[in-house]
């Protein structure tokens, strides 16, 4: 089998051109859908029979809370094939979607705080989905200081791509170790097997926001990833060929 | 020319980590004096009541047992980096993680396991019940081993780096979180007179996980540190 297709995404200048082409695609629709979702969510949608017109923060909550553990896959995903395969490519992705990834978590937490003063009557609660959401955020920020605390690239890129990895593993054991306490954060409502338990005007915002959201982290990465390809490769010809 | 034996390997690194400590007792008694201090400024900040203080005594065993351990970590890596002790054992043709797990074994038998043997004095002076000592025992055994392997971890990522101290804990303290929870909900069991199976059998789970994956993620990290 041929694989130079793959090969090409181990070279800098592939990538940085290719990051540039996608970017549109990713933040058009990302536009329209958050935009969309937002007029759904807020205006379409019918309040909540216990929450009233409170529950509607779900359309920034949820999604953000998904991204930021979406994202830490991706980056650890990326940093394995980096440390496996050598790829610096795969290092400046990881690189790029910490801080993103750190961003979410903080908007998770922040909304969350929001949303349960009126519910619950407090901003914080030491329930196992706050508590791992947490910690996620303080792996997210490890990372970070790790990579920033070495001041060459590529020791960098290993060191924090070996600690993105210990941090899979536990990510598990920290969510179930945490299960320990009981929970007052209600039930997952979307991600369920059987219907949702969400009538369709309020699911559908939902749903596109999560969409929108995701497309969203889609391009901030890309251009994260060509700045990030920018500062590796700064003494390299192909960026003087290229901005000229 | 042949190598000595793996194991032999092992046990040189276990006796000269060993020695290195009795010639410098003060390394190895710090962090048990931080451990006992931290542990007996709480009847002196809270309150001296025993009933009071046995309610908060499973999180104060915990947390000062992390943070001593976390202080002990500094040097687990940092002078043998400095000196070349582990540059050799990278080119000496013997396995690296294995010779990491000695290290890190060694190292619990100074730090750990005299926490662990401390834990009467200070669970007694938290008002701590006699019988509940022997569950206490063998969380902390358990939970020590866990927080010297993901210890080892972190202080091997962090060969590369400038600064160690607070970096050190920010990597390893979230990666200990469930072993704080399951030690500390295991004593909090053990205090109340129940059975503490399940907590210590997923102290026992964690440890094990621990030694299966940290020696490898150690290697991994001190072979980018040596560079």
């Amino acid at each position: 089998m041929d694989w130079t297709w793959l090969h090409k995404f181990g070279s800098p200048p592939h990538v940085y051109r290719l990051a540039g082409l996608l970017t549109p695609w990713f933040a058009w629709p990302a536009a329209l859908l958050i935009l969309g979702a937002l007029y759904g969510g807020l205006v379409l949608a019918p309040p909540d029979y216990q929450q009233g017109d409170g529950f509607r923060i779900i359309y920034v909550h949820a999604p953000s809370a998904w991204l930021g553990v979406m994202i830490y896959a991706v980056m650890a995903t990326a940093a394995g094939v980096g440390l496996i395969w050598r790829m610096k490519v795969a290092h400046a992705v990881a690189a790029s979607c910490a801080g993103v990834g750190a961003w979410f978590t903080v908007v998770s937490l922040l909304t969350g705080m929001l949303w349960g003063k009126p519910m619950w009557g407090t901003y914080w609660v030491w329930d196992p989905r706050l508590t791992a959401q947490l910690i996620l955020l303080f792996l997210y920020l490890g990372f970070m200081g790790l990579r920033a605390s070495i001041d060459d690239t590529s020791r960098a890129d290993r060191a924090s791509a070996v600690l993105a990895l210990v941090g899979v593993v536990n990510l598990p054991v920290i969510r179930y170790s945490v299960e320990w306490w009981n929970s007052i954060h209600q039930a997952p409502s979307v991600m369920k097997m059987d219907r949702p338990s969400m009538p369709f005007d309020m699911l559908a915002p939902l749903l596109a926001m999560l969409l929108g959201f995701t497309l969203y982290f889609g391009a901030v990465l890309l251009i994260r990833l060509r700045a990030e390809i920018l500062r590796r490769e700064r003494n390299a010809s192909w960026i003087r060929e290229e901005l000229t | 020319m042949s190598a000595p034996g793996v194991l032999r390997a092992a046990v040189w690194v276990v006796q000269r980590d060993l020695r290195l400590a009795a010639r410098r007792p003060a390394q190895v008694l710090q962090p048990l004096a931080f451990f006992a201090v931290v542990t007996l400024l709480f009847p002196l900040g809270y309150t001296p009541e025993l009933a009071k203080l046995r309610a908060i005594a499973p999180g104060v065993l915990w947390v000062a047992a992390l943070l001593a351990s976390m202080l002990a970590l500094e040097s687990l890596f940092r002078e043998d980096a400095e000196d070349g002790t582990l540059e050799q054992f990278v080119v000496s043709g013997q396995p690296l993680t294995l010779l990491l797990l000695a290290k890190t074994a060694t190292h619990w038998l100074l730090t750990g396991l005299p926490l662990t043997l401390m834990a009467p004095l200070v669970g007694g002076a938290l008002g701590v019940p006699f019988a509940a000592l022997g569950g206490i025992l063998s969380a902390l055994v358990l939970g020590t081993i866990s927080l010297s392997l993901i210890g080892a971890v972190g202080a091997g990522l962090t060969l590369a780096s400038r600064r160690g101290g607070v970096l050190l804990s920010l990597l390893t303290l979230p990666l200990a979180v469930p072993v704080l929870i399951f030690g500390a909900r295991a004593t909090e069991l053990a205090i109340a007179g129940d059975s503490l199976t399940a907590p210590l059998y997923l102290l026992g789970a964690v440890a094990v996980l621990g030694v299966t994956l940290a020696p490898l993620a150690a290697a991994a990290a001190v072979r980018i540190g040596l560079e």
